[in-house]
């Protein structure tokens, strides 16, 4: 094996632990030294626990060698730091969580204990997932390994940058609108959205509850489902995760995708849309109709209102779930205050950055008396009608294919005074969450500047597999996924 | 002019379910501060609530025995206020959709019977508990009530006098006991009221300015506060002042009411429908095996004991207005068929020593079994009533059996007429002036004869044979 450990995917490193070739902590001794090399241009992990890695190194060893094995056992992750770890810290990228230490997993990190997996560290994005650009980050920017003056995306960022730039194998993200696809794009990787309850949330650092959903960065497709089939299912502590069969996602690759309808809805290829990211999306889809795909027009009439419905739902629920960051129990506490009333308005002052005031002040809005019926209500209204358009889409074909994004990433700093325009840059991603379907994102090509570019499948609900079978087969004839930053 | 108030109640009830509502922890009272916590109860990142069916059954209880409708879909909302003692910054509550709407129960009030109507009954948690330090400006936080169930039941404004209030609490908190479902201690806080009172010209129908009252943990301070806030209003509107819509507490050393904040301050609790939790689905089914588990309720009951047993209303009411009163009632009756006499005990004598020895009907020394016998005893002239007292009394403090206590202090009652007569010859002979008065008309004295055969006797004597004998002695 020529290639260094850390450059490999899952899929390949797997039968490499299985057969002895390489032990646990060969491997993650690899992610750690690069991680040390490199992590400190990038900013992507927020805590790294190396000694405890090479613990759970040792342990997977041992599995290995008593063959209690699964296609994760030995395979250093990088977890969101939204995704609670029992004693491992879990700050969100926040100061007012800042010192807090689980004392419980989130289902999601039992789970991947459970396979074998080793938790390399928790990885940075924007404070409380709240923002596309990891520039929110109570501990400093992440940078796109592709050009370091250029934000990664968000609010995964430190996900999408770690996978990018071979510090971990995979990691595990959350994806409220966008969070996952959106940085996965913009730093040339695959992110996967699985459907609304397809995938536990306890444990999952509340954001927008409707919509927050746990998902995948990976190097490839392959890798995403093996990674997706290890957190998927049922979890009797999470009311919102649906009791349905979870299917064998590996049975989706390598499939051909001859005579599969492929929607193409018209509202995401219009205006504002970048000319080289409309052009690479163009010539995913011609990759995709030579291997015997069928395009076919649909509309998502009440695309316009994604946007507007989106900020209206994700931070009323976000003004009522950062409603106990209150410095009574846990995490960051303003030591100068005097009452009750200090305790709460300083804590909070201090312990939140200027996009999560913001967002908690334009959700509590939302939810006011004599307001309620006009925001919030209406919107949860819209969006039952932006989920008909996505059904009704659906039922015409089996995915559907868009932009990820509406241009490549910016330069850091570049949209910082400006929220609209930072929003809008989820426009394409937004979508699904309020229709609860699932999404990926694959990498479709690089623009003149080097920066990649993504393409963006939609599916019905609780159909990942499709996604997967359509976006291994765009893989298998395309080389972006190979592509990487040159560090 | 005259006024009339017009007062509605919402009553939290903690439900007797053994874990909490959204997590597994224990209800149970009195633990030492934050041990039935848990991440889930205490609000840490990333948890969710997974719902207790129990509480949604012992709900489903209630709404049924207050007649109301059950919602086949209902949902949690989100109250959102700050305070120490609400690890999430909200109360998951129920708001738009509650369990159960558009019930009643019937109340009697001095003698007349009314309706109240009741407006929901929803599911919702409790919060923890303020621990304040008294020596240093301190506070702590105990979670261990965080989560613990309630249902709050909110009354429409149909009682209109301070006794109506307490009626329809004793009556909400009796139907409580009786479908177990709560303990109905409300100096523990197990039971608590809140209360909604305004005052309006009396043939009025339009509602008047109300207040909120707070804190009061006992039916006599409930009846106390709506008391004095009905003074106070009324002064108010009598002297052309305006009464302010505010909440209230109750302060029970000053005996008054005391403004706690305004409508200004009001909170503003953005309500919205919880994302964590589906809507609770109820089907008829579930519905109709609840309805088949409930046990008969006190009204029915009541009106039970007033046709089987005869009894009067008012006999009826006091003893079915506790359960186990009640079914010690129907215990004795099984075994002694007089149901009026064993009403008559039950009321006078054994109400009276268990307050005395501050027990409860559960922990009464005397078994229904051994109350029958007792009076069987006196049907069959082994003792007499006043004896029978006696014993009751040494029954209810030793547990022993009437038989053991009538043969070991020798109180068998007697009945042998010669040996009676031998006696009453002596008493006639020792108090001849008193023959003399009684045979010249002064009948009254046979009180005087009896009561020293009784003194004689030591109360054993059979007081309808010593009667009887007197009466014949002193005609001759």
């Amino acid at each position: 094996m020529s290639e260094p450990l850390y450059s490999l995917t899952i899929g390949q490193l797997s039968p490499l632990l299985h057969q002895g070739e390489v032990s646990p902590q060969e491997v993650t001794q690899a992610c750690l030294d690069r991680i040390a090399a490199l992590d400190g241009q990038l900013n992507s992990y927020l805590t790294v626990d190396a000694e405890s890695a090479l613990t759970q190194a040792r342990q997977a060893e041992t599995r290995l060698r008593s063959g209690e094995v699964t296609p994760l056992t030995g395979m250093p992750l990088a977890i969101k730091d939204v995704i609670v770890t029992q004693g491992l810290r879990t700050t969100c990228a926040s100061r007012i969580l800042s010192n807090f230490v689980p004392p419980y997993d989130a289902t999601v990190s039992a789970k991947l204990r459970g396979a074998g997996a080793i938790f390399l560290g928790k990885t940075n994005m924007d404070e409380f997932a709240m923002g596309s650009s990891n520039e929110n980050s109570s501990f400093g920017a992440a940078h796109n390994p592709w050009n370091r003056d250029y934000i990664p995306g968000g609010s995964s960022g430190g996900s999408a940058v770690a996978v990018a730039a071979d510090l971990c194998l995979g990691s595990v993200a959350s994806d409220t609108g966008g969070s996952i696809r959106q940085p996965a794009a913009h730093c040339g990787v695959v992110g996967f959205k699985p459907t609304y309850g397809r995938v536990s949330r306890f444990g999952l650092v509340a954001f927008g509850s409707s919509l927050d959903q746990i998902g995948t960065i990976t190097k490839d497709v392959t890798d995403c489902a093996l990674l997706l089939q290890a957190i998927a299912g049922y979890d009797p502590k999470d009311s919102t995760s649906v009791n349905l069969l979870v299917p064998d996602y590996a049975q989706s690759l390598n499939q051909e995708i001859w005579g599969l309808k492929i929607g193409i809805p018209q509202e995401y290829y219009g205006a504002g849309l970048d000319a080289e990211v409309a052009a690479a999306v163009q010539q995913a889809l011609d990759t995709l109709t030579s291997l015997g795909a069928e395009l076919v027009e649909v509309s998502l009439p009440h695309t316009d209102y994604v946007v507007a419905t989106y900020y209206l739902i994700a931070p009323a629920e976000a003004s009522s779930n950062l409603a106990r960051y209150d410095g009574v129990k846990y995490g960051y506490r303003d030591p100068e205050a005097k009452n009750l009333l200090e305790l709460y308005n300083q804590t909070r002052s201090q312990g939140f950055g200027a996009e999560v005031r913001r967002r908690i002040m334009l959700g509590t809005y939302a939810l006011s008396a004599g307001y309620y019926e006009a925001y919030y209500q209406k919107a949860s209204q819209v969006r039952t009608l932006i989920r008909r358009d996505f059904e009704a889409a659906l039922a015409r074909c089996a995915v559907l294919a868009t932009p990820v994004t509406p241009t490549p990433a910016f330069r850091i700093g570049e949209k910082v005074d400006d929220p609209l325009a930072m929003y809008m840059s989820d426009i394409f991603t937004l979508s699904a969450n309020l229709a609860g379907i699932p999404g990926i994102s694959v990498p479709c090509g690089l623009s003149s500047q080097g920066l990649p570019i993504g393409l963006q499948l939609l599916g019905r609900h609780f159909d990942e597999a499709t996604l997967i079978q359509v976006a291994h087969a765009f893989e298998r004839h395309t080389d972006f996924h190979r592509a990487k930053p040159r560090l | 002019m005259e006024y009339e108030p017009v007062i509605g109640l919402e009553v939290h009830a903690q439900l007797l379910t053994q874990s909490k509502i959204f997590c597994g922890c224990s209800t149970s009272f009195g633990a030492p501060p934050n041990t039935h916590t848990c991440p889930v109860c205490l609000g840490m990142p990333g948890v969710l609530p997974v719902l207790n069916k129990q509480v949604v059954e012992f709900a489903i209880k209630m709404g049924l025995a207050t007649n109301c409708q059950i919602a086949p879909l209902s949902r949690f909302a989100r109250k959102n206020y700050f305070y120490p003692d609400l690890p999430k910054g909200y109360q998951i509550s129920q708001y738009e959709l509650p369990l159960a709407e558009h019930g009643f129960i019937n109340i009697e009030v001095n003698g007349t019977r009314q309706q109240v109507r009741i407006c929901r009954i929803h599911m919702e948690e409790d919060a923890g508990k303020l621990i304040h330090d008294e020596q240093r400006p301190v506070s702590y936080v105990d979670f261990n009530r965080t989560g613990v169930p309630l249902i709050e039941i909110v009354s429409e404004p149909d009682l209109h006098s301070p006794e109506a209030a307490v009626e329809y609490l004793r009556s909400l908190r009796n139907i409580l006991l009786y479908l177990e479902i709560c303990d109905g201690n409300m100096e523990e806080g197990s039971l608590r009221c809140d209360a909604n009172i305004s005052l309006r010209p009396m043939g009025s129908q339009e509602l008047g300015t109300r207040t909120e009252l707070k804190n009061m943990n006992s039916f006599r301070h409930l009846q106390r506060a709506l008391e004095y806030e009905i003074r106070r209003q009324r002064a108010l509107l009598i002297n052309g002042e305006a009464v302010i819509q505010e909440t209230r507490l109750w302060d029970e050393a000053q005996n008054q009411t005391l403004s706690m904040r305004g409508k200004e301050e009001a909170h503003d609790y953005r309500y919205f429908p919880d994302p964590d939790l589906v809507p609770v689905e109820i089907s008829p089914d579930w519905i109709e095996a609840v309805r088949q588990s409930l046990p008969e309720l006190p009204e029915a009951k009541k009106a039970r004991f007033m046709a089987d047993y005869g009894l009067p209303e008012y006999d009826a009411g006091v003893l079915t207005g506790d359960k186990a009163l009640a079914q010690y009632f129907e215990d004795c009756v099984q075994q002694f068929d007089r149901p009026k006499q064993i009403s008559n005990w039950i009321m006078s004598e054994l109400l009276r020593e268990l307050k005395k020895a501050e027990r409860g009907i559960e922990s009464c020394l005397v078994t229904p079994t051994a109350l029958a016998r007792l009076l069987s005893l006196i049907e069959q002239g082994t003792i007499s009533g006043k004896i029978a007292k006696a014993v009751f009394e040494e029954m209810i403090v030793s547990g022993k059996e009437a038989e053991a206590i009538v043969q070991a202090r020798g109180l068998v009652q007697i009945s042998d007429e010669a040996a009676l007569e031998t006696l009453a010859r002596e008493i006639l002979a020792a108090h001849a002036p008193e023959v003399a008065e009684y045979q010249g008309g002064k009948t009254k004295l046979m009180g005087f004869f009896v009561g020293q055969m009784m003194k004689k006797t030591k109360g054993q004597a059979n007081p309808k044979l010593v009667n009887q004998l007197f009466a014949r002695l002193l005609k001759k």
